[in-house]
């Protein structure tokens, strides 16, 4: 089941939402609806769900409504139509104290400018989402103790975060949301007011705590890098209605329209691709029982001067020049002998910003090996290739 | 200019002669007893407790909240209204801007909490709050002592009507200012509106209500020779009788005592507002 599911959702800021919705439904545009009823459309029927352990990562421009989108998720600001099933209840439905406790329970927030209550010290602050479930003062600051440690901010049990740097306070929002033990994760720009370096490093540290927690996060963001380094998925949202949602690669490979490929024109694709993404299929291979004279005779047949060798399951096994197996082939020498030893090994989620690397050392082209089988191989050219195919499909375009 | 010749003074004697006395006579003789007796405890306490108890006491709290200067000044003041011999009209005036202080704020805090939070209730509140503070004193002085008769009840009601606007103004702007963020963090993680009101919206605006409360002050005591007036007693008539005779000496000697009193108020409710 999708620990999140969001139907049709929308929201209308104006005197009189119902009447927007109408026009709406009537096909009438966002800018239509401003201009005869004064009336503006936060959010337009927007639909999508989140996976559990998934991070979802919702990406806009402001003015896009992503903002009011996530604050519609946990009922903060209240929706004008459709619905947003969270574990399957619909919290668009809820009674006060139903809602009170899906929040308590299930909701955990982390804010752009932090939010963090100035009169409370960073324990006080970090407990405060138990202290409202009237969870006692002991347990409560045990609780807080241990994320307060998760976050890297011991020792700071007692400060005030007027007291502590930007990131730091980051770290207590965090902390704040992580000490709460719901399931659900909403992030709205929550390193967005942070300096470039740390917010790389918030970045990481959330990967890591995501990881462990298996925490299901909904980030709201407007940096698609950051969107692209952080999401399993994205969607991409403009003028309050979601124009995309895909897989970091399915956004990079297949932009949806001019919109998203203007965004993902200018991203380090090194650093979003992965191996699997530019690896080709290996189709000539040889194996064991195969023989030395079938294996030079298929690198005639290519004009290769290399060939992998595998075995029946397509298990890796290692690399043999043709230089190699002509000179065992006369001498009698078996092709297990023969391999050369110091191939490059890669898995398919190597990102391209480190196969580069590899790829300068490697005298051969790379293998892409996946639990001892060998899916595919990466030379220097596919690598290159896969960096600028972006840009010349926009070349085409153009 | 007279196209509807509306006959508002006639209207109102109608009113209040015709109507609000013999029907309500007995309720506000009830208010005006629990007032008066509210009233006449405080100043009790304040006289009977020996002088140099309370001065003792209002120096150590000086030092405390507001430091030494002000303890020094405390000093020197108490020391000033004892020698001039003004003492008990000193606590009764005190007790009068106690009692006006303590209703304007019981009243002030929950209207001016309720106005922040409630657009509709805003709305209402904004322009009484403007016809208490605008409205010239001696309109509303008179009925006053109609309906509770002279002394210090109507002097407390007067003060009350003057003083508490800025009770309700501050407390309304105090939560208001308590930034979004903050209230939505705390929402988001499941607060109830009492827990959201108690845990972040009152203590982030405590300063600002604090300065509110000081502001009360203030106005009460400045109302106290007017206090006087109707029957009140304490510095104000002291200030009055100077007046009345023509005697400089003795109104400056009554009003210099009102000054110590408002700066030493003063300077206490600024050093707590600084301090929460």
């Amino acid at each position: 089941m999708n620990k999140i599911e969001v139907k049709n959702l929308t929201k209308i800021f104006g005197s009189h939402p119902q009447q927007g919705l109408k026009r709406m439904m009537n096909g009438e545009s966002k800018e239509e609806i401003l201009k005869k009823t004064g009336m503006t459309v936060g959010v337009s029927r927007a639909s999508f769900s989140v996976k559990p352990g998934e991070i979802f990562v919702i990406m806009g421009l402001s003015g896009s409504g992503k903002s009011t989108l996530i604050r519609l998720v946990n009922r903060l600001i209240d929706s004008t139509d459709g619905e947003v099933y969270i574990d399957g209840e619909d919290i668009t439905k809820m009674d006060k104290n139903k809602l009170i406790e899906t929040r308590r329970k299930k909701l955990a927030m982390v804010f752009q400018k932090f939010g963090l209550l100035p009169h409370r010290t960073v324990i006080n602050n970090v407990a405060y989402g138990l202290e409202l479930q009237g969870i006692n003062k002991k347990e409560r600051e045990e609780r807080a103790e241990k994320t307060i440690a998760d976050v890297g901010l011991k020792g700071y049990e007692n400060s005030y975060p007027s007291q502590l740097s930007g990131g730091m306070q980051q770290r207590v929002g965090l902390a704040r949301a992580l000490t709460n033990d719901s399931d659900i994760l909403l992030m709205d720009e929550a390193f967005s007011a942070l300096d470039p370096i740390i917010r790389k490093e918030m970045q990481d540290e959330l990967i890591r705590l995501q990881s462990k927690l298996e925490k299901t996060v909904l980030f709201i963001t407007h940096d698609l890098d950051e969107a692209l380094k952080l999401g399993d998925r994205i969607a991409i949202m403009k003028d309050g209605v979601i124009v995309q949602i895909g897989t970091p690669e399915e956004i990079l490979e297949n932009p949806a329209n001019d919109y998203v490929s203007s965004f993902v024109k200018d991203v380090d694709r090194s650093k979003v691709l992965d191996a699997s993404v530019v690896m080709k299929k290996a189709e000539v291979l040889v194996t064991y029982k195969d023989g030395l004279r079938v294996a030079v005779r298929k690198m005639e047949e290519v004009g290769a001067s290399s060939i992998f060798v595998v075995d029946k399951e397509k298990n890796f096994k290692g690399l043999l020049t043709i230089d190699d197996a002509i000179r065992a082939y006369n001498e009698g020498i078996p092709m297990e002998e023969v391999l050369v030893d110091n191939v490059s090994v890669t898995s398919p989620d190597t990102l391209l910003n480190d196969l580069v690397g590899i790829a300068a050392e490697a005298k051969y082209p790379i293998a892409v090996v996946d639990e001892g089988k060998l899916c595919g191989i990466v030379s220097r050219v596919s690598i290159l290739s896969g960096l600028v195919l972006g840009k010349e499909r926009e070349v085409e375009a153009e | 200019m007279n196209y509807f010749n509306f006959p508002l003074e006639k209207v109102t004697n109608d009113f209040v002669n015709g109507w609000l006395l013999p029907n309500f006579s007995g309720f506000f003789d009830e208010i005006s007893v629990i007032l008066r007796s509210f009233i006449d405890s405080v100043t009790n306490v304040l006289i009977a407790t020996p002088a140099e108890v309370i001065a003792i006491i209002f120096v150590l709290l000086a030092w405390w909240i507001a430091g030494k200067g002000v303890a020094l000044f405390a000093i020197i003041g108490f020391l000033f209204i004892g020698s001039v011999d003004l003492w008990t009209e000193s606590m009764q005036t005190l007790a009068i801007v106690i009692v006006s202080t303590v209703i304007s704020v019981l009243f002030g805090v929950p209207v001016g909490i309720l106005s922040a939070t409630n657009s509709i209730v805003d709305k209402i509140v904004r322009p009484i709050l403007d016809f208490m503070q605008t409205l010239p004193i001696f309109v509303y002085l008179i009925p006053s002592i109609l309906l509770f008769g002279l002394g210090g009840v109507p002097a407390v009601i007067a003060t009350f009507v003057f003083a508490a606007p800025p009770a309700v103004r501050m407390t309304s702007l105090g939560i208001k200012q308590v930034p979004e963020e903050v209230v939505e963090a705390s929402r988001a993680y499941g607060s109830t509106p009492k827990q959201l009101l108690l845990k972040v919206q009152l203590p982030l605006a405590m300063p600002t209500i604090m300065a509110g409360v000081n502001q009360t002050i203030m106005l009460a005591l400045s109302m106290a020779v007017v206090a006087s007036m109707i029957g009140a007693p304490g510095l104000g008539s002291t200030v009055l009788t100077g007046i009345s005779q023509v005697n400089v000496g003795l109104g400056l000697t009554g009003g210099l005592a009102i000054v110590v009193l408002a700066i030493l108020l003063d300077r206490i409710t600024q050093g707590i507002t600084k301090k929460v």
